[in-house]
């Protein structure tokens, strides 16, 4: 990461502009924080001055720093100034012991490979700029870390603190179709490694449940920011938990070289001997997909008997392994 | 900043190498208050807290030197003073408070904090609720909202296997395992000493020192399929180091055969869950991806797995040995379909 030389003209100007802005006390006119940073001295005209100034503004206000329009004098208000208030732009004295940070540390880790990786590590550093330094060596060694690999994380958790409708193309787990959907998003959670969507389907007239991973291309905004409420009592995961919860199990018979498929025998009842290189095993399964995945990488060692359904998906990613050329014409013939 | 990005800088994309002014404000009005209670910190140390190289630390430096209150006489400035590698600084009294936490970063922090609490066998959980609670009331407004956003972080199979381990590392004990090398469809013995319980994906991990392997080793917890405290001190040789979780949890040498493989849309996955040498994005959604492993044998049970959304491209024994096992699968097939059902598939 390297600065270039123009942007650091401009980080100059707008750390002078801070600075500026807190010290004083009263609001302060535009010509004079003209005269007090020196950056703005430079600027070609009042025109070019006042364009600047105001990009500034918003960009600082996007910050996160709260800088306040107020009138310069009680009884004139045709002229505005700006300050910062010092109260507001500061964080709170918190003092946090050694262990609190500790775990503040565990907190900001778990995001080291997210999306809210920069966001965790400089809040951290806020926190710690007391001076207080983090006892890591109290932890005894758990360290979770969250991913949000879906590439509609960013859109659909802002719009979820927003409160902003959304619109996405969203494919169906049973029937693999896709169709756009128009959602008031509620919550997000990670559950069991992956992040769902809760909220009011408008098309459906319900609530629903989204996989972020089955959103397709672009999260698009689909109305005003807080035009919706989230029914008081939302639990993403209550919600997620009952909707996402597996189907009842059904049964399979598998075929299973003898020494293989120990992931699958440890499921499984008693095996049945079929010979000296096979036995038949029973294992429970409720995902078809996530089962059918699991057998097929046993190749050639693990075979389905039953259901046909099952049998099915697994020769479809074996045929599909075969690659293309005759070998594939001859295989899913 | 994680590696990935620092390469993608390297070569040589500078428009996405180089750092917003914002971006850089707000490091900096982070910066003045930790350095300003830590004078004469080093450096390295600096850079290594914020992510950043030295050089940029100093040019950060260089331009505090050159801010300060309106006046811009000599005592008006910050003083910042770097010569000696240590960092002194000064005349900062207007931003010496970091600037109040904004919505994501408060949300990081507390939503991660709240997965912490409901840890199954966290130690710490007074810390956390102490720490959480001190958040909240610190960050007010920038909060509202984090409840509907939940990081939730449960058992998962292997329940006991879990509580064994984390009674184990607490009590710095040697275990014992039986564990399913998935790769290789291969059940082994191992004696362990623990080191870490790691959450990674929404998958447990017990990380520690494998006697077998003379090495450091991850176990997947639901892959343990027992686990036997051993009643003798499980502390780690002195070198053995735990690996860095943000490179991935395989890691790979650079002695590893080298293997490329091409992705359709429906296992573009494949590209981030596994650490890889390089990935080129194809038309479509999908990639070509190479990657560096001292085994293939957990490659070729996922391209079965993986089925027409993946082909090895190289090295051509792997795609052999790919085709070949999956035509074996499916003459087994033909052949009991044959054997015993009345419709027989037709067959060339």
């Amino acid at each position: 990461m390297r600065t270039q030389p123009n942007a650091s003209v401009k980080t100059e100007r707008l750390l002078n502009l801070v600075i500026c802005l807190l010290y004083t006390r009263q609001p302060l006119s535009k010509a004079k924080i003209r005269d007090a940073v020196p950056q703005y001295g430079t600027t070609a005209s009042v025109e070019a001055f006042d364009r600047m100034f105001e990009r500034d503004k918003d960009e600082l206000r996007d910050l996160g720093i709260p800088l306040v329009t107020e009138p310069l004098d009680a009884f004139f208000d045709d002229e505005p100034g700006y300050r910062i208030d010092r109260r507001e732009y500061a964080l709170p004295e918190i003092s946090f012991a050694a262990d609190e940070l500790a775990v503040l540390g565990l907190a900001s880790r778990a995001w080291a490979q997210a999306s809210l990786a920069g966001p965790a590590a400089q809040a951290l550093r806020k926190l710690e700029a007391a001076g207080v330094e983090r006892d890591d060596a109290s932890l005894i060694g758990i360290e979770p870390r969250v991913r949000t690999a879906e590439p509609a994380f960013e859109a659909v958790k802002n719009a979820v603190l927003e409160r902003i409708p959304v619109a996405f193309t969203y494919r169906t787990a049973s029937s693999g179709g896709v169709a756009t959907r128009h959602v008031q998003p509620w919550g997000i959670a990670s559950w069991h490694g992956r992040w769902y969507l809760t909220g009011f389907d408008s098309d459906r007239n319900a609530p629903r449940v989204f996989r972020l991973g089955r959103i397709e291309g672009e999260v698009a905004t689909d109305g005003e920011a807080a035009s919706y409420e989230v029914p008081a009592d939302h639990e993403p995961k209550a919600m997620i938990s009952t909707v996402a919860v597996e189907r009842d199990p059904q049964p399979a018979v598998l075929r299973v070289r003898s020494g293989t498929g120990h992931s699958l025998r440890r499921r499984a009842g008693t095996p049945r001997d079929l010979g000296d290189t096979w036995s038949q095993i029973d294992v429970d399964f409720s995902d078809i997909e996530a089962f059918a995945d699991e057998i097929s990488s046993f190749g050639p060692d693990v075979l389905v008997e039953s259901p046909a359904q099952l049998k099915e998906s697994v020769i479809r990613r074996l045929t599909g392994a075969l690659g293309p050329g005759p070998g594939r014409e001859e295989a899913s013939a | 900043m994680n590696a990935k990005e620092d390469s993608s800088g390297q070569v040589g994309r500078a428009g996405q190498a180089a750092e917003s002014a914002t971006s850089r404000l707000s490091r900096l009005l982070t910066m003045v208050p930790w350095l300003l209670n830590r004078q004469g910190v080093e450096i390295e140390e600096t850079a290594r807290e914020f992510g950043v190289t030295p050089a940029q630390v100093e040019a950060d430096l260089a331009l505090l030197f050159l801010c300060g209150t309106p006046g811009g006489y000599h005592g008006d400035l910050i003083e910042a003073e770097w010569e000696s590698g240590r960092v002194f600084l000064a005349n900062a009294d207007t931003i010496k408070r970091p600037l109040r936490l904004g919505v994501d970063e408060a949300l990081a922090l507390i939503v991660g904090l709240r997965a912490l609490a409901a840890v199954p066998g966290i130690g710490e959980r007074d810390a956390v609720v102490r720490a959480l609670a001190k958040l909240e009331a610190a960050t007010g407004s920038a909060s509202a909202g984090s409840s509907r956003i939940q990081v939730v972080i449960d058992e998962g199979a292997g329940k006991e296997a879990l509580a064994l381990a984390q009674q184990a590392l607490a009590a710095h004990r040697r275990v014992h395992l039986r564990y399913l090398v998935p790769g290789r469809d291969e059940s082994t013995e191992r004696d362990v000493d623990p080191m870490r319980v790691i959450n990674f994906d929404a998958q447990w991990y017990l990380e520690g020192w494998c006697h077998r392997a003379e090495d450091v080793r991850l176990f997947r917890v639901d892959r343990i399929e027992s686990l036997t405290i051993l009643d003798e001190d499980g502390t780690a040789p002195a070198g053995a180091e735990p690996r860095d979780l943000d490179s991935g949890v395989f890691t790979p040498h650079a002695e590893d055969q080298l293997v490329r493989v091409a992705l359709g849309p429906g296992a573009a996955w494949v590209s981030e869950y596994y650490p890889t040498e390089s990935v080129e994005p194809m038309q479509g959604g999908g990639a070509v991806i190479t990657l560096r492993t001292a085994d293939t044998a957990w490659l070729r049970r996922l391209m079965w797995r993986l089925g027409s959304q993946a082909t090895v491209l190289e090295p051509v024994e792997l795609a052999r040995a790919v085709r070949d096992g999956a035509r074996a699968a499916l003459d087994a097939y033909a052949a009991s379909a044959t054997a015993s059902a009345t419709s027989i598939p037709p067959s060339r």
